[in-house]
């Protein structure tokens, strides 16, 4: 009977290098198939998809301009997507990213536009350490009540979200906001607390080589060191983990405390490198974004530098492509979600054709 | 102002608008339950809704009945059900991943289309809705007929759920089926429950219900759609199950509190007492967060969120 069953398993087993390529593939797969779901959209509305997706590449990289503005949606599309990465290779799924990003946008600005007489480098730090500080701090509530009350840490990120947007709302209408002002936002940072521009003529500002540090520094942690492992093994199984004597409660709950940090950092970067001030709705849902970039990349810290890009001109291109075409920004969503329907998904079919197989074969 | 919150809370209308307000999460809940008893973690709600909303709410504005516009509702969301249900069940990936995907999945489908058939001004749409149905001799009753018997059909349909899922959980063999399932679907299987059958129908209600629950936001009263109109009733949703411990009636007791603190929110606001709008926004939000660490993550299905593979492996 076990002999049956090896032969069954071998008969629809793809070859491990095909398989391979099939893996790597999948991402584009998964985007082709989005941007042809996208298509219908733009045929509902009456335009051609060619002409569409060509004004969408233009509008992503069709100049230095378009391309430097495709790179500063990178910046928080990266950051938050490494704090994903670095919850979830935990076993943490953190959807709080976004919230996460809006409370440390509050701690920067408030560093940034009430401390003076620093240097600007000190000031930056300070900055920094503030958005990090903030958002590590709004990871370690959920982090706790998942690891050692077994709490659903989605729902609890989620409904903070909601709270932390609604708050940034409140403090730029209320506590936060500039004297003798009709719109709603705080007062300018001080020019010490601003990130500077790195390519002349452009914003792209010095936020992009942090994302570049911090991307190599997660890859290097993760793979390359004890604690790196811990994670991963914690992510890959709870309970061998635990017989392995690594303390996963307390691994899990730094993790998701070292991604709230890093989604911080994304908030304090945005306002410190875009907006020089704080507003409401200075984040289009980089955090939620952030879901498919981590699975994009297949959760891999160097790769998401690649699936952030990517998703960063789509946002940039789609807005250009709404002007020109009005074709909606928000069927970038749609892409998303299918992206990594496929992407996940691809796991799951070797599962199903067995079940459909013995499903014929009982029949 | 104090006494005027408290004037506004002891008053009919305050309960009859909580009962409103807790009608869409009761509908989603009562059909969520189902799902997350069989063992589907049903995080996908929020875009379940979400696209009864929108569907209701298109269907309803183009022909003119709020009845085909119900329909629409269940079948938008039961797009997203079924992906959910094949992706969960038949894939065997990972639910919470997969939810999230639905979630987006809704959004960008909801928001694109009602772009692309509405054009750029959304603010002056208004479709066809449900009117208040007042029920013959038991709405005349003081009080209790204003609150319970003068409201649209979708309350009705969502409080007598809430007996009817309590019934067919505990009393009948479907529910003993569902819950064998969800706890221990290996001898469900061997007791000849089909497990896939069970777990597919159960995430395909849940999403009809959760379409319903998402027109009963667009076409109850308010009769137009906005982005992201359900603004995370998903979840609270999923939390008030968590919060009546996967049981019908307890669950429903989650959605009434929810409604009664979304009515004070609003009615915070409409009474003009200066206090920034987001405070009261927040409101519901932290009040599940509350309710949800008071009760504890709580006796979870057995098996919930972990796909079945006949095999065991």
């Amino acid at each position: 009977m076990g002999n049956a069953k090896v032969i069954a398993k071998g008969n629809f087993k793809i070859k491990p290098d095909m398989q391979k390529i099939f893996k790597a593939m999948l991402p584009v797969i998964g985007i082709l198939v989005g941007a042809l779901a996208g298509s219908l959209v733009i045929l509902a509305k009456g335009v051609n998809p060619v002409h569409a997706y060509a004004a969408l590449m233009e509008g992503a990289v069709g100049s230095m301009d378009n391309f430097a503005s495709s790179l500063i949606k990178t910046i928080p599309l990266g950051l938050t997507g490494l704090a994903v990465v670095i919850s979830y290779r935990a076993g943490i799924f953190n959807i709080g990213a976004e919230g996460q990003l809006q409370i440390a946008a509050i701690a920067v600005t408030l560093i940034g536009t009430q401390i003076r007489g620093l240097g600007p480098v000190l000031h930056i730090l300070l900055c920094l350490l503030a958005a990090a500080l903030a958002g590590g701090v709004c990871a370690l509530l959920p982090g706790i009540a998942k690891a050692y009350k077994g709490f659903n840490e989605i729902v609890i990120t989620m409904l903070f979200n909601y709270i932390a947007i609604l708050f940034v709302g409140f403090m730029v209408q209320g506590p936060m906001k500039m004297k003798n002002q009709y719109y709603p936002q705080s007062a300018p940072l001080f020019p010490s607390a601003k990130l500077p521009y790195i390519i002349p003529h452009t914003r792209l500002h010095a936020g992009i080589i942090l994302l570049i540090i911090i991307s190599i520094v997660t890859y290097l942690v993760l793979f390359k060191t004890a604690f790196g492992f811990k994670i991963r093994a914690v992510g890959f199984n709870q309970r061998a983990a635990l017989y392995g004597g690594i303390d996963s409660r307390r691994v899990m709950v730094v993790a998701m405390v070292i991604s709230g940090a890093v989604a911080g950092v994304a908030g304090g970067v945005e306002i410190m490198g875009v907006h020089g001030r704080l507003i409401e709705n200075f984040s289009p849902g980089y955090g939620y974004d952030a879901i498919a970039v981590a699975l994009l990349a297949d959760l891999h810290p160097i790769w998401l530098l690649l699936s952030a890009f990517f998703f960063g001109a789509l946002r940039n291109g789609a807005s250009s492509m709404q002007i020109s075409t009005g074709v909606p920004v928000s069927f970038v969503y749609i892409i998303q979600a299918l992206a990594v329907l496929f992407v996940v998904g691809s796991t799951g079919v070797p599962r199903f054709i067995k079940k459909v197989r013995r499903a014929r074969k009982n029949a | 102002m104090l006494d005027q919150i408290l004037h506004v809370v002891l008053s009919t209308t305050f309960f009859e608008s909580s009962l409103r307000l807790a009608t869409p999460l009761i509908l989603a809940v009562m059909g969520g339950i189902l799902s997350e008893r069989s063992g589907v973690l049903n995080l996908g709600m929020e875009g379940m809704m979400l696209m009864g909303a929108f569907f209701g709410f298109a269907g309803s504005y183009f022909t003119g009945s709020p009845w085909l516009g119900l329909l629409c509702a269940v079948i938008g969301a039961m797009i997203l059900g079924f992906i959910h249900a094949f992706s969960c069940i038949s894939l065997g990936l990972n639910q919470v991943v997969v939810a999230v995907a639905v979630n987006i999945l809704g959004l960008g489908l909801t928001s694109s289309l009602l772009r692309t058939l509405f054009g750029a001004s959304t603010s002056q749409l208004k479709s066809a809705g449900f009117k208040p149905w007042e029920i013959p001799f038991l709405s005349n009753i003081p009080v209790i007929g204003t609150i319970f018997f003068k409201q649209t059909v979708l309350v009705y349909i969502g409080l007598l759920l809430i007996p009817l899922t309590w019934w067919v959980f505990y009393k009948t063999t479907w529910g003993l089926k569902i819950r064998a399932v969800g706890e221990y679907p290996r001898a469900a299987d061997t007791m000849g429950v089909n497990v896939t059958k069970v777990r597919y129908l159960c995430v395909l209600y849940s999403s009809i219900m959760g379409g319903l629950g998402g027109a009963s936001l667009s076409i109850a009263g308010l009769n137009t759609f906005v982005d992201n109109i359900t603004a995370g009733r998903g979840f609270i949703a999923f939390s008030a199950i968590i919060f009546g411990k996967f049981n019908p009636l307890g669950a429903a007791a989650g959605a009434f509190i929810f409604g009664i603190a979304d009515s004070l929110q609003l009615n915070i606001q409409a009474l003009g007492i200066k206090i920034p709008y987001q405070i009261p926004l927040m409101f519901p939000y932290i009040l599940t967060l509350i309710v949800l660490f008071a009760v504890g993550a709580g006796s979870s299905p057995k098996n919930w969120g972990v796909p079945y593979n006949p095999d065991g492996e």
